[in-house]
C-alpha cells in the first residue's frame, strides 16, 4: 500500500487494520542472483538500488539479527558532504544528492532535514584547515560558506562565542544542504521499497561461511538458515567485516572500536542546526522529538562490547557545556555504543576483492550514516557492472598496498 | 493542614514546619519530607502534566524515579532552571517554584489537546507515511511544526552558574540500594572489615521498608532496624554512606558511576557546594540491591489523572502522610497491592471496591474481605470516566470464556492498579550480565556476568522480607570475602512484611473495549497504546527493538521502567511468539538521567583543558604579547605596541629580525635527550637522514617518517657528546615523537643501549635571530667563542650564559644569524628579560609566532602540519636528497620504496608568486589549471602558507601542487569568490637562496 | 574505563595508558614488497574474542607491554613484558575452555 496522507486517513477510519507488513519475511530461497550480507542501511540500500536501478531483483539481504540493529540505529544521524579530499567530496556529495529525494523515491518519510551543518574553528590552525575545506568544497561545487563568530551565533543561538573561553570560536563553515535524518526510517524505508520490488529480506540469518567454485570465485554462503548460492555477493557488515571476510579467508585493513553517542531528555527546540567541533570533540543536533543528539568519541582499543568508558562521554560533554553553557542542567537520558570499523586512512573501502564475485563495503568508521544511500548505490553499481563505479574506484581495497591512501584525517592534521 | 488530602497522622514528614511553594503560579504548602508530588497530591492537585503526543491530561503514576507522567520544570533563576524533573524526585524546599510543561496557554486549557481528537491519525509511525508531498514542505512547514510541538521542558536560557564535581573513589564492596537487602549486604561487608560504599537514590535509607508499615525485623518495627543499621554503618570507619545518590551506569571492570544530588533539595544552598557530585567508583565487588518496580495495568483510559500504582498510594501515605484520594478503587492482579487498600481504609479513606483480575483472587482476598472491603474477583476495568480527574470506573466481569461483560460503574476519585513487580536488573544488564527469563513468574532475572556483580533482594527476584535480608547478608559477606576482606558468619533474619509479587500480570488486561479503538496506554509519557504495539507487529516489526523504535515505547525519560515488560508481552502475543523469542530491549545507561554538568565536572573555563605557559610567559605578558593557542600551549603571537595594529606589529617585528635582532621564545618546542653508547645508531634509524656520523658539536635538521614513509615530524638533532644527543621536535608533535621513540627502543631494538628522556619542560629556549644576534649574546657567554669560524651555523655547545649553565645552538628558523639559548626552565623568565633589554638596546625587539611564520616562509622553511598534511613524503617537500637511502634500515625505508610514492605527478611543495605585490593569497585556497574552473574541477593543489613579506614588499605563498618543482615557471590559478588569481610557480625559497646571511 | 594490568605496576585505570595496536605484527623489513608492507602497516586481525595487543603505561612506568583481552567482554586474560614469550590467544582460549 502506498503511503500518503490519504491512505493514513482511510486507515484511521478502518482502525488501521489494513496496513500490510512493511517488508516480507520470506524463507530464503536456495539460489539468488545477488546476495547482500548485512541488513543495515547500506546493505538494504544496495539491494534496493540493484532492484530499482540495475534491474536485478533476484536479491536476498541476509541479516544476522534484526535489520538496522547495528550502526544504522546507533549513530547521530548527521548528513553532510563538506569533506576535504576530492575523492571524499565526490563520494559524500553523491550520497547527499540521493538523500535530497530519498523520501519520495522510497515513499517513506526518512525525515531528511537539511537544517545546516556548522563546523567550528577554534584558533588559527582550525581556520586554515576549514578554509581549505571551504575552497575545496566550492571548487567541487559543494555548498559551503564561512561564518564569522557573530554569524555563527546568529545561525545557532546559544553558541558561546566569547573570546575568553579556553578555545574561542574564531569562525565556522556552514553547509546549508547538510542536516540530519531519521536513522531507523532509512533502514525501514529501504527494506520496504526493496521488498516491494522482490528483494528477500531474511532476518535472523547469520552467515557462517562462503562457498567457492573450483576457480576460486564465489559460489554462495553458508548460513544459519541453510546454504544459499549466488555468484555475486556483497558484504556490508560494518563493525563485523573482519569476522565475515575472515570466513572467506581475507584479512582486512580494519580495526573495530566502540563509538559512544547519547541523547538528552526531550526539550523544546533549542539547537537549530548541526554543530560539529573536531578540535574539542563535540557533535550536537536536536532530533524532531526534541532530544539533543550528541556524538562522543571512540575508545582507543578494539572492542565489540558496544560499551565505552565514562571519560569518553565526559570529554564530549565538557565540550558541549563550553559551547552551550546553558545546557549544563540538561540531562543525559540514554547513552550507548556502536562498533565502528576504521581503516588507517579513515576512508571507506568499497569495491571488489581478490575473490571474483565477492564485493565489500566497509571501513566507514564514524561516518557511515551520511553515506547510506550513496554507499548502497555505489555497491549496487559495482556489483551490477562487475567493476568499481568511478566514484568508488579510489576507495579500493588495493589502495593500501599501493600507498594511495585517501587520508582525510591526516589532511586535516592538528599539528605545528 | 497542608492540603485536604493530608492524612491526620503518620508519614515521615516534619509537620511542625511549613514549606511554601508554587506550581504554575499557584501557592501551596507542604512539609519537610514531602516531594513536590506528595505535596501537590495533599493539596488535591491531580492534573500535573500533559503527555507528549496527544497532550492528554496526566497525573501521578508512581512515587519514584520511574514516574512517567509528572514531569515539571523547577526554576530558581534563568540559569538555574531544570526541565523534565519527575515531581516524585523533587524534594520540597521553602520557596520552590515549579511549572508544568508541554502545554499552552495553560495546563488546564491546552490548545494542543486537540491532537487527541486526531489520535486515530496519529498512530505509531504515522509520520513515516505522510508529509512527503509537496517535497519542499517537509523542511519548510511540517518539520518546524512537529519540532515546535515535540519536546517537553524548555532548556535554560542563561548559563548555569552552579558548579559540579567529579571524584574518583575505590572500595572493596559497593552496595547499590539501601533497602532491606542492601542494608543487610552493607552491614555484612562492614562487619567483615571491608571498605564499603552504600548508595541510595532516596534522601533516606530503608528502601521498601519505608513504605511498609507491616514490616517487622527481629521482632521489632523495621524502622528501628533501619535506624540501628544505618547508625552502625555510619560509625564503622571504612564505610561511606551516600544518600540522594543513584548508581546510573556500569562501565567496565567494576567501575560504576554514581550521581549524588547535593543542593537541589535545599532552599538556600551554600554557594560553595557543588550542585551534584559524580562519583566514579572502582569497586572490587558490587552488590546490586536495586529493588523492583511496580507495573501499572494496561486497560482503556488507564492514563487518567488519579489512576496510579498501589505502591505510589502506599508510599504517599506511609512516607508523606498523604491520602491520595477520598474514594478509592483498587484494580490488581497480585496480592501485595491489597495492603494499600487496607492501609488507606484504616486511614479513613473509603475503599469503594477491590477489583482482582484473578478468577479467585489470592491469599489476601479473604483478609481484605475480613477487613470489610468489597472485593470482586475475576473482574477488570473496562472504562475510566473523567478527563482531568477520575470520577468513576466501569467494572467488567470476565467470563469463563475470557469474554468481558460490562458490570457496575463505581464512582471514585482514585484508581489504584498493580500488575506486579519488575525486578530492576538495569545495572546487572549494563554489566553485561546475562538475563534469564523466568517462565513461571514472567520476569527477567539476573543470570551470570563477567563483571564482579551479584544481585540480591527484589532485583534478584526475591520477594519475602526475611529472604531479602538473608540474601543481602550473604551477598555482602561473599563480596567482602572475595574482595580480599575478612570473613563474617552467616546470619538469618527473623522478619515479616509485605511480600511483593515478582512477576504478575503482563500485557493488556481483558476488557470489553474494541481492541483496535480502545486506548489502553502502555508507555504513558510517549502515548503508546497497546493497539500501537499491535499495529507495529502487524506492519512486520517483530523484534522488540523494532517495536520499540517504531512505536517509541520505552524511549521516554523513564526509559520504560514501568512499561517495557507490558509492551513486550503485548508484542509477543500479537506476534504469536513466546516472550523470550521477541527479545528484551537493551538496558542502556543511565539508570536515571544525569546532567551534562555533572559529567563535565570542573572541566570548564580555564580548566577545560590544561594551559601550558612557557617559563617566560609572564615576561611576554609584560611585553604586551597577544597569545595564541597551539595545542595546550599559550604562545606569544605578536607584541603590538601602543596604538599599533597586529599587522603593523608583525611587519615591524619581521623587519627588526632582518635588520637588527629579534628575541623569540621557542620553549614550546619538544625536546628529547637521547643518551647511550648506541644513541647515534638509534637516531640514524629513527630519522630518514643519515645521522650516525654527525660530529660532536654539530646539529642537523632532520625529518622523521613512520614506516609508511610520510613526513611525521622534523627538528634539530644535536650531538653534545659521542653518546649524548639533544633532539627537538615540533611543538605539537612532542608527545607522539617521544612515544614513537620509546616504542622502537623498548620493543623493536631493545638490544640498543639507549635511554630517551623527554626534557621539553626542563629547558627554556630563547632564540636570538638577526644580524646583531652575536653582538647581543656574546658578552653573556662564558667558555665559548661565538665567532663564525669557531662556532659556525649548525653548531651546538654547552657553556654558561648569563652565569647559568646553558646549551647553545647556532641554528636559524629565520634565515638570519641565529642562536637558541637553552637554560634550565627556572631561569627562562630572567633570561627573557635580560635578553629583551639587551635586544632593545641595539634597536631590536621580541617577536611572536606571526613574524616567525613570515620569516620562515620567506626562506621556504616548512612547518610540519601546515605545509605538510600527513600525505607527503620527504621528497614531496623538497627534502628527498637528505634521505639516507644508503642506510641499511630506517623507519620509513620500506614505505618510501613504494612506486606510488615516487610518482613524478605527486604533489610537492613549491612557492607561488602573484604579479600584484599587494595580493596575499588565502591559506587553504585551491589551485587549478583553468582560470575559470567548472564545479567539480580537480584541484592541482592548495596554498599551505601565505603572508605579506615586508622583506620583499610583496605577498608570498607556499603551496603543494601536482608535479611539485617540475612545475616551476608555469602559471596556476587560484579560484576565489571574487574571481581567479593567476600565480606563477616558483622556488619556495624567496629570500637569500644562497644562505649568505646564515653563514656570518 | 578499563582496568589495564601493567606487568610492572599492576592494574591501573585506562586513562594512564595509550593503546598501541595489535601485538605480534612484525615491523616491515626494509626491503618489504608493497603487499608485505601493506600487511604489516594496515592489515589487522581485529579479532572478536581474545586478542593480543600492545599498551604503553605512558602516565606511569612508561613501558610498553603485551596484554591479551577478550574484545567482547573486555576481560584481560593476562599481560607480559615485551619480548617475553606468552601463550597465544588461541592457547589461552583453549585453556579457559578446559577450566
Amino acid at each position: 500500500m502506498r503511503f500518503s496522507f490519504l491512505s493514513l486517513l482511510r486507515q484511521a477510519f478502518a482502525g488501521h487494520r489494513g496496513w500490510p507488513e512493511q517488508w516480507r519475511s520470506p524463507e530464503p530461497k536456495r539460489v539468488y542472483d545477488v546476495v547482500i550480507v548485512g541488513g543495515g542501511g547500506h546493505g538494504l540500500a544496495a539491494a534496493w538500488y540493484l532492484a530499482s536501478e540495475f534491474g536485478i531483483r533476484d536479491v536476498a539481504v541476509l541479516e544476522r539479527g534484526w535489520i538496522g540493529s547495528g550502526n544504522s540505529g546507533r549513530n547521530t544521524t548527521i548528513v553532510r558532504s563538506n569533506y576535504l579530499l576530492e575523492e571524499s567530496e565526490a563520494l559524500y556529495d553523491h550520497s547527499l544528492k540521493l538523500w535530497e529525494g530519498l523520501s519520495q523515491a522510497l515513499n517513506y518519510n526518512v525525515m531528511f532535514s537539511p537544517r545546516g551543518v556548522m563546523m567550528l574553528a577554534h584558533g588559527h590552525h582550525d581556520r586554515v584547515v576549514l578554509t581549505r575545506h571551504l575552497h575545496a568544497n566550492r571548487l567541487a561545487g559543494i555548498d559551503s560558506e564561512w561564518l564569522e563568530p557573530e554569524a555563527a551565533r546568529a545561525f545557532c543561538p546559544g553558541l558561546n562565542i566569547s573570546s575568553t573561553i579556553r578555545y574561542p570560536i574564531v569562525g565556522a563553515t556552514l553547509q546549508r544542504r547538510g542536516g540530519v535524518a531519521r536513522h531507523d526510517a532509512v533502514v525501514w524505508g529501504f527494506a520496504r521499497a526493496a521488498s516491494a520490488l522482490g528483494v528477500d529480506i531474511v532476518e535472523n540469518c547469520p552467515v557462517t561461511g562462503f562457498l567457492r567454485n573450483p576457480d576460486g570465485s564465489i559460489a554462495g554462503v553458508e548460513t544459519g538458515r541453510g546454504t544459499i548460492r549466488a555468484k555475486r555477493i556483497g558484504v556490508s557488515v560494518a563493525g563485523h567485516t573482519s569476522q565475515v571476510m575472515d570466513l572467506a579467508g581475507l584479512r582486512m585493513p580494519l580495526e573495530s572500536y566502540p563509538l559512544q553517542a547519547l541523547v538528552s531528555e526531550p526539550l523544546k527546540p533549542v539547537i537549530s542546526c548541526v554543530v560539529l567541533s573536531n578540535t574539542i570533540h563535540a557533535y550536537i543536533s536536536q532530533s524532531d522529538k526534541g532530544d539533543l543528539v550528541i556524538g562522543a568519541g571512540t575508545d582507543q582499543y578494539v572492542s565489540y562490547g558496544q560499551n565505552g568508558g565514562p571519560q569518553i562521554t565526559a570529554h564530549t560533554l565538557d565540550a558541549i557545556c563550553e559551547l552551550f553553557p546553558a545546557l549544563r542542567r540538561v540531562r543525559m537520558m540514554r547513552n550507548w555504543g556502536g562498533i565502528v570499523d576504521n581503516t588507517v586512512d579513515r576512508s571507506p573501502i568499497l569495491g571488489t576483492t581478490p575473490i571474483p564475485g565477492l564485493y565489500v563495503n566497509c571501513g566507514w568508521g564514524t561516518g557511515g550514516f551520511k553515506a547510506t544511500p550513496g554507499a548502497g548505490h555505489l555497491l549496487a553499481a559495482t556489483i551490477a557492472r562487475g567493476e568499481p563505479h568511478p566514484i568508488a574506484a579510489p576507495f579500493s581495497l588495493d589502495r593500501f598496498a599501493r600507498g594511495r591512501l585517501i587520508d582525510e584525517a591526516a589532511a586535516a592534521a592538528v599539528a605545528h | 493542614m497542608t492540603g485536604p488530602f493530608r492524612a491526620r497522622g503518620g508519614g515521615r514528614i516534619d509537620r511542625s514546619r511549613i514549606l511554601r511553594f508554587t506550581f504554575d503560579g499557584r501557592a501551596f504548602t507542604g512539609h519537610p519530607g514531602d516531594t513536590l508530588a506528595s505535596a501537590l497530591t495533599a493539596a488535591g492537585v491531580r492534573l500535573l502534566a500533559r503527555s507528549f503526543k496527544y497532550h492528554r491530561p496526566r497525573g501521578l503514576v508512581s512515587a519514584g524515579v520511574d514516574e512517567p507522567n509528572a514531569l515539571v520544570t523547577v526554576i530558581r533563576d534563568a540559569g538555574r532552571t531544570t526541565p523534565n524533573l519527575a515531581a516524585t524526585e523533587v524534594e520540597l524546599y521553602d520557596g520552590l517554584k515549579a511549572i508544568s510543561q508541554n502545554r499552552w496557554p495553560s495546563l488546564r486549557f491546552d490548545v494542543s489537546a486537540l491532537n487527541d481528537l486526531f489520535a486515530p491519525l496519529f498512530v505509531s509511525g504515522f509520520y513515516y507515511k505522510t508529509f512527503m508531498w509537496p517535497k519542499s514542505f517537509w523542511a519548510k512547514l511540517f518539520e518546524p511544526v512537529i519540532r515546535a510541538t515535540a519536546g517537553f521542558g524548555r532548556a535554560p536560557t542563561a548559563p548555569d552558574p552552579d558548579t559540579y564535581a567529579r571524584v574518583h573513589d575505590h572500595c572493596d564492596v559497593l552496595v547499590i540500594g539501601a533497602g532491606p537487602a542492601g542494608l543487610a549486604a552493607a552491614l555484612a561487608a562492614a562487619v567483615a572489615g571491608a571498605k564499603v560504599i552504600l548508595c541510595d537514590q532516596d534522601p533516606e535509607f530503608g528502601g521498601a521498608l519505608l513504605g511498609d508499615p507491616t514490616a517487622k525485623i527481629d521482632g521489632r518495627p523495621a524502622d528501628d532496624w533501619v535506624a540501628e543499621t544505618v547508625a552502625a554503618l555510619a560509625e564503622t570507619p571504612r564505610v561511606r554512606l551516600l544518600r540522594r545518590t543513584a548508581a546510573f551506569g556500569w562501565y567496565q571492570h567494576g567501575l560504576v558511576g554514581l550521581i549524588e544530588k547535593v543542593t537541589d533539595h535545599l532552599a538556600d544552598p551554600d554557594p560553595a557546594l557543588p550542585r551534584e557530585v559524580m562519583h566514579l567508583v572502582r569497586a572490587r565487588r558490587v552488590v546490586l540491591a536495586a529493588g523492583a518496580i511496580e507495573r501499572p495495568l494496561v486497560f482503556p483510559d488507564n492514563d487518567r489523572p488519579g489512576v496510579m500504582t498501589a505502591s505510589a498510594a502506599r508510599c504517599c501515605l506511609c512516607r508523606h502522610g498523604v491520602a491520595v484520594g477520598s474514594r478509592v478503587v483498587l484494580f490488581t492482579a497480585v496480592d501485595d497491592a491489597y495492603h494499600a487498600a487496607i492501609e488507606l481504609a484504616a486511614a479513613g479513606v473509603i475503599v469503594e471496591r477491590v477489583v482482582d483480575l484473578r478468577p479467585d483472587g489470592g491469599p489476601m482476598t479473604a483478609a481484605a474481605r475480613a477487613a470489610g472491603l468489597a472485593v470482586e474477583t475475576g473482574a477488570t476495568i473496562d472504562r475510566v470516566f473523567g478527563r482531568t480527574a477520575v470520577t468513576a470506573v466501569e467494572i467488567g466481569r470476565i467470563g469463563a470464556d475470557g469474554r468481558v461483560a460490562p458490570g457496575p460503574t463505581v464512582a471514585c476519585d482514585v484508581l489504584l492498579t498493580s500488575g506486579g513487580w519488575t525486578p530492576s536488573i538495569h545495572l546487572f544488564s549494563q554489566a553485561r550480565g546475562s538475563v534469564v527469563w523466568d517462565e513461571t513468574r514472567g520476569v527477567f532475572l539476573p543470570g551470570r556476568s563477567v563483571e564482579p556483580v551479584r544481585a540480591a533482594g527484589a532485583c534478584n527476584g526475591t520477594a519475602g522480607l526475611a529472604d531479602c535480608l538473608d540474601e543481602g547478608w550473604a551477598a555482602g559477606a561473599d563480596a567482602a570475602r572475595t574482595a580480599g576482606g575478612g570473613e563474617v558468619s552467616p546470619r538469618r533474619f527473623v522478619a515479616t512484611g509485605t511480600s511483593i509479587a515478582i512477576g504478575g500480570f503482563l500485557g493488556e488486561v481483558p476488557h470489553a473495549g474494541d481492541p483496535d479503538r480502545a486506548r489502553a496506554f502502555v508507555d504513558f509519557q510517549h502515548d503508546v497504546t497497546a493497539k500501537d504495539i499491535r499495529l507495529a507487529v502487524r506492519e512486520g516489526f517483530r523484534s522488540i527493538e523494532h517495536v520499540k523504535r517504531y512505536t517509541t515505547t520505552g524511549m521516554a525519560t523513564d526509559q520504560g521502567k514501568t512499561s517495557n515488560l507490558n509492551a513486550l508481552a503485548i508484542a509477543a502475543e500479537a506476534a504469536g511468539k513466546p516472550i523470550p523469542e521477541v527479545g528484551l530491549t537493551t538496558f542502556r545507561r543511565p539508570w536515571t538521567p544525569v546532567s551534562f554538568g555533572a559529567f563535565a565536572g570542573g572541566n570548564r573555563g580555564d580548566l577545560f583543558d590544561p594551559i601550558r605557559p612557557t617559563p617566560a610567559h609572564a615576561s611576554a605578558v609584560g611585553a604586551g604579547a597577544v597569545f595564541e593557542d597551539v595545542g595546550q600551549w599559550k604562545r606569544a603571537r605578536v607584541f603590538p605596541r601602543s596604538g599599533e595594529s597586529e599587522a603593523a606589529a608583525t611587519t615591524r617585528e619581521v623587519r627588526t629580525v632582518r635588520e637588527t635582532v629579534g628575541l623569540f621564545d621557542a620553549s614550546t618546542l619538544g625536546k628529547l635527550e637521547i643518551v647511550g653508547p648506541d644513541a647515534a645508531t638509534f637516531l640514524d634509524r629513527i630519522y630518514v637522514d643519515p645521522l650516525a656520523k654527525l660530529a660532536v658539536g654539530r646539529c642537523r635538521y632532520a625529518v622523521m617518517t613512520r614506516d609508511d614513509g610520510f613526513v611525521f615530524d622534523d627538528g634539530i638533532v644535536a650531538r653534545l657528546a659521542p653518546d649524548r644527543f639533544h633532539v627537538t621536535t615540533t611543538t605539537g608533535g612532542a608527545a607522539r615523537v617521544a612515544n614513537l621513540i620509546e616504542d622502537f627502543l623498548q620493543t623493536e631494538w631493545p638490544d640498543l643501549d639507549v635511554w630517551a628522556t623527554s626534557v621539553t619542560e626542563q629547558w627554556a629556549v630563547m632564540a636570538l635571530q638577526g644580524p646583531k644576534a652575536r653582538e647581543v649574546l656574546a658578552p653573556l657567554v662564558e667558555g665559548l667563542d661565538l665567532s663564525g669560524a669557531a662556532f659556525p651555523h649548525m653548531s651546538v655547545a654547552e657553556c654558561r650564559v648569563a652565569g647559568v649553565p646553558a646549551r647553545l645552538f647556532r641554528v636559524s628558523f629565520t634565515g638570519e644569524l641565529g642562536f637558541e639559548v637553552n637554560v634550565p626552565a627556572g631561569h627562562g623568565e630572567a633570561l627573557f628579560r635580560l635578553l629583551a633589554d639587551r635586544v632593545a638596546a641595539v634597536g631590536g625587539a621580541p617577536y611572536g609566532t606571526d613574524a616567525m611564520h613570515v620569516l620562515r616562509a620567506e626562506k621556504g622553511y616548512l612547518v610540519v602540519g601546515q605545509d605538510t598534511d600527513g600525505t607527503l613524503t620527504p621528497a614531496d617537500v623538497g627534502l628527498g636528497r637528505s634521505v639516507g637511502r644508503g642506510k641499511p634500515d630506517f623507519v620509513g625505508k620500506a614505505g618510501l620504496a613504494r612506486a606510488d610514492l615516487a610518482d613524478p605527478d605527486r604533489r610537492g611543495l613549491v612557492g607561488l608568486s602573484v604579479a600584484d605585490p599587494n595580493v596575499v593569497l588565502v591559506e587553504g585556497a585551491q589551485l587549478t589549471a583553468d582560470a575559470d574552473p567548472k564545479p567539480g574541477t580537480s584541484a592541482l593543489g592548495f596554498v599551505t602558507s601565505a603572508y605579506f613579506s615586508p622583506t620583499l614588499g610583496r605577498g608570498i605563498a607556499l603551496a603543494v601542487v601536482a608535479g611539485g618543482r617540475t612545475r616551476i615557471g608555469t602559471t596556476v590559478h587560484v579560484p576565489m569568490p571574487g574571481g581567479s588569481i593567476a600565480a606563477t610557480v616558483v622556488s619556495p625559497v624567496f629570500f637569500d637562496p644562497e644562505g649568505r646571511r646564515l653563514h656570518v | 574505563m578499563l582496568l589495564v594490568p601493567c606487568p610492572w605496576c599492576g592494574p591501573r585505570p585506562e586513562i594512564e595508558f595509550v593503546a598501541a595496536g595489535e601485538a605480534g605484527i612484525a615491523r616491515p623489513a626494509p626491503d618489504a614488497d608493497p603487499a608485505a608492507l601493506a600487511e604489516a602497516l594496515y592489515f589487522r586481525s581485529n579479532t572478536k574474542g581474545l586478542l593480543a595487543e600492545r599498551w604503553r603505561h605512558v602516565h606511569g612506568c612508561g613501558r610498553f607491554f603485551v596484554a591479551v583481552r577478550d574484545t567482547v567482554s573486555d576481560r584481560f586474560a593476562g599481560s607480559w613484558p615485551p619480548g617475553v614469550p606468552h601463550p597465544s590467544p588461541a592457547e589461552l582460549a583453549a585453556g579457559e575452555a578446559e577450566r
